[in-house]
């Protein structure tokens, strides 16, 4: 499949800091090839913030794990795939070229700030362990960094929190030591694997406020991974949305939240219960998704879609270009009066 | 403590409960200290209505739960269920009311048992109170499969087999098997993704139409609540510090932690711009909440002063059926002479920065 020729989704005037080109992970599990990763395509440019979004089981969280090359067997990331960063191919450098570029070019922030830290060590020396591990200078050096950072985002006297172990702080101060240890290296690309889906909504305000403002303090890019459209809506530039290992929708945040065109993407918005809102029932998205050992055949949406026909079953979709910086992996780009026909528009269909 | 909103005869009455856990320390464990997990709760729950309980981690909402079910005891207080004080009765008479009450869990991967099939799970409750026997009770639990929307021969296959939206599906069947008028519904959608979360929030609220039930739905998902709740109460440390319509609370709130809570939810409309009341610091330890207003030390209301260190603000009725807890948003049962007498500096003046525009 051809997915380098993927139509722009970015206004291509500069290269892009990060592009991935055809991603392919596949797990060798008992059940089967898992395709959870089947030919992603995406840029994410110098300090843009770009948003990963889907429900379990779509892919974004392996897409970000093989951006790192951390997967581990049975996965594997197939040959063909690209990972284009700082000018080289990931896939292709060795594995110490790769630790080089772990937690220093490219940084990732997990999900869970209590694994994510290490319980035996303070947080101080954790952060100067990702500084000395780069060969940035000696150990005073590396702690006074360390500390620096801890300021930076915004913990309250850093020089005595650095010497706290990860048990002695809050979920909200355990999420910021983890996003410092991030930053330490000043990164280009900093990953956010659901930062803040751990944490209360008041708390993930103050991480969210955070982010941004480190983003434009410090003109890191941000690749956020998350299922929660509010999130993403308040966040990020652009967005990607997956659905069965593949982009199935991708445009700037205005524009996927005002004219959503992939019929998945559309069931999302719908589907989520808004404050402020009219208290109608809720559109559903009818059945679950798929396991990744067999993806239905031509359009992996298709069983779900409210819209779909026989082409939808036969044909797989490519990427069509809706509008400037707009694609979508729906053949309702090629014939849209069919969306007109749908005898069950999400809105009515009750749940089964 | 104020007693919660009066007429017509509830359903279920929760009256001052307390639950402390001790703080259990040196080699005879003695207790030295206590979390005040929930901290004197009053609330009704109507027949046919949905109350739903918020508040962030730790507030003591999960416990309110639980308390109410008697899965743990109160250390105080008072549960009035169709008139009965639950937390009186001995254990058969708690059993055979627990069918009415009935509770939905929110993690479907560990709330049903892996050895038992959904048949048998959902036949358990029918068996144990003796509602049905036999060919009967197989029929039952096929009817009540359909109803939640899951085929009769699931019946025969077990837990693991099903994809989180349906195990909910068959802890939403095994709850109703008993005919409850009340379930507790502990986050029973926060395990769940969104397109699969509407499912059930949809059959939540179809079987409240078809069969009248009262829900307590405690969840910290601000969103969810607005959209399945008629009324609200919201948690903090222990106390229920705002009770009110769903409609009034989300468009009017009038305690200071509300506000900055329902500004922190993240709208997914990328145009909208809105004020946020960002709160700063970390919620306090139960085990040694703050004195007077448990919020004071974050609270940004514009008269906050020494009185709201000092007293401990009611319950009260600000508008008609919209209760909160502050003494320094007015209308206040709490007198300005009182509060001059514990330190106030500050005359009680309106605050609402959060207030939303009519849709």
């Amino acid at each position: 499949m051809a997915e380098s020729s993927r139509p722009a989704a970015t206004a291509a005037s500069s290269a892009p800091l990060l592009s991935v080109r055809d991603l392919r992970t596949y797990f060798y599990t008992e059940n089967g090839v898992a395709k959870s990763v089947n030919g992603v395509s995406f840029d994410v440019g110098a300090g843009e913030t770009v948003g990963l979004v889907g429900e379990s089981g779509c892919g974004k969280s392996v897409t970000a794990l093989s951006l790192l090359r951390l997967i581990r067997p049975p996965g594997r990331i197939e040959a063909g795939s690209k990972i284009l960063f700082d000018g080289r191919d990931l896939i292709t450098i060795d594995e110490s070229a790769m630790r080089a570029v772990r937690g220093a070019r490219i940084a990732m922030v997990f999900q869970e700030p209590m694994t994510a830290l290490n319980p035996v060590f303070t947080v101080g020396d954790q952060i100067a362990e990702v500084v000395r591990v780069h060969g940035d200078g000696g150990r005073r050096d590396a702690w006074d960094r360390a500390v620096k950072m801890l300021e930076t985002v915004g913990i309250a006297s850093p020089a005595q929190r650095a010497n706290d172990y990860p048990h002695q702080l809050s979920g909200g101060m355990r999420q910021r030591v983890v996003i410092a240890m991030a930053l330490v290296m000043n990164p280009a690309l900093v990953i956010a694997d659901e930062p803040t889906t751990a944490l209360d909504v008041t708390i993930q305000a103050q991480i969210l406020e955070l982010l941004r403002d480190l983003q434009q303090r410090l003109g890191t890019s941000i690749l956020l991974i998350t299922h929660d459209l509010g999130v993403v809506a308040e966040t990020v530039s652009r967005v990607i949305v997956m659905y069965g290992g593949e982009v199935v929708e991708e445009a700037s945040v205005n524009e996927l939240f005002s004219a959503a065109h992939h019929p998945y993407t559309e069931g999302l918005l719908n589907a989520m219960p808004r404050v402020g809102h009219e208290r109608e029932r809720l559109a559903t998205i009818p059945g679950t998704v798929p396991p990744p050992t067999s993806w239905p055949s031509g359009c992996r949406f298709h069983d779900r879609c409210p819209y779909a026909w026989e082409r939808c079953v036969s044909e797989h979709p490519p990427l069509y270009q809706i509008g400037a910086g707009h694609i979508s992996r729906c053949h309702l780009a090629a014939e849209p009066e069919r969306r007109l026909k749908a005898h069950e528009p999400f809105a009515t269909k009750a749940s089964p | 403590m104020t007693s919660a909103p009066v007429p017509p005869r509830p359903l279920l009455a929760v009256r001052d409960l307390k639950k402390y856990f001790p703080i259990k320390s040196g080699m005879f464990g003695r207790a030295s200290g206590a979390v005040r997990a929930v901290d004197g709760v009053s609330f009704d729950v109507f027949p046919a209505e949905t109350l739903g309980l918020v508040g962030e981690s730790g507030c003591g909402k999960s416990t309110t739960g639980r308390v109410i079910l008697r899965l743990i005891e109160p250390t105080a207080g008072e549960v009035h269920f169709d008139g009965q004080d639950l937390l009186k009765l001995d254990g058969a008479s708690m059993r055979k009311i627990r069918r009415k009450i009935q509770v939905i869990f929110q993690d479907p991967f560990s709330s049903l048992n892996p050895r038992m099939t959904v048949g048998a799970i959902v036949r358990e409750g029918l068996v144990i109170h003796k509602l049905a026997e036999g060919a009967a009770a197989d029929a039952r639990v096929r009817q009540l499969l359909d109803e939640v929307g899951l085929r009769a021969e699931y019946a025969s296959r077990f837990p693991h087999e099903f994809s989180g939206g349906q195990r909910q599906r068959i802890g939403i069947a095994r709850a109703l098997a008993v005919e409850p008028s009340f379930i507790v519904c502990d986050e029973p959608v926060s395990a769940l993704d969104v397109s699969v979360q509407a499912q059930v929030i949809n059959l939540m609220q179809d079987l409240q139409r078809d069969r009248g039930l009262a829900y307590l739905f405690i969840a910290h998902d601000l969103s969810v609540v607005e959209h399945i709740a008629d009324r609200v109460a919201v948690m903090y440390l222990g106390k229920i510090v705002e009770l009110a319509g769903a409609a009034d609370l989300y468009r009017e709130p009038l305690m200071p932690y509300t506000q900055a809570l329902l500004s922190a939810v993240p709208v997914p409309d990328p145009t909208t711009k809105k004020t946020r009341v960002v709160l700063t610091g970390d919620v306090p330890s139960p085990a040694n909440p703050p004195s007077g207003c448990v919020f004071h030390p974050r609270c940004q209301h514009p008269a906050k002063d020494a009185a709201c260190a000092a007293i401990v603000p009611p319950l009260e009725e600000k508008a008609p059926g919209h209760w909160a807890a502050c003494i320094k948003q007015p209308p206040t049962g709490v007198e300005w002479s009182q509060q001059q007498a514990a330190g106030g500096t500050k005359q009680p003046t309106r605050y609402l920065p959060v207030v939303a525009s009519p849709a």
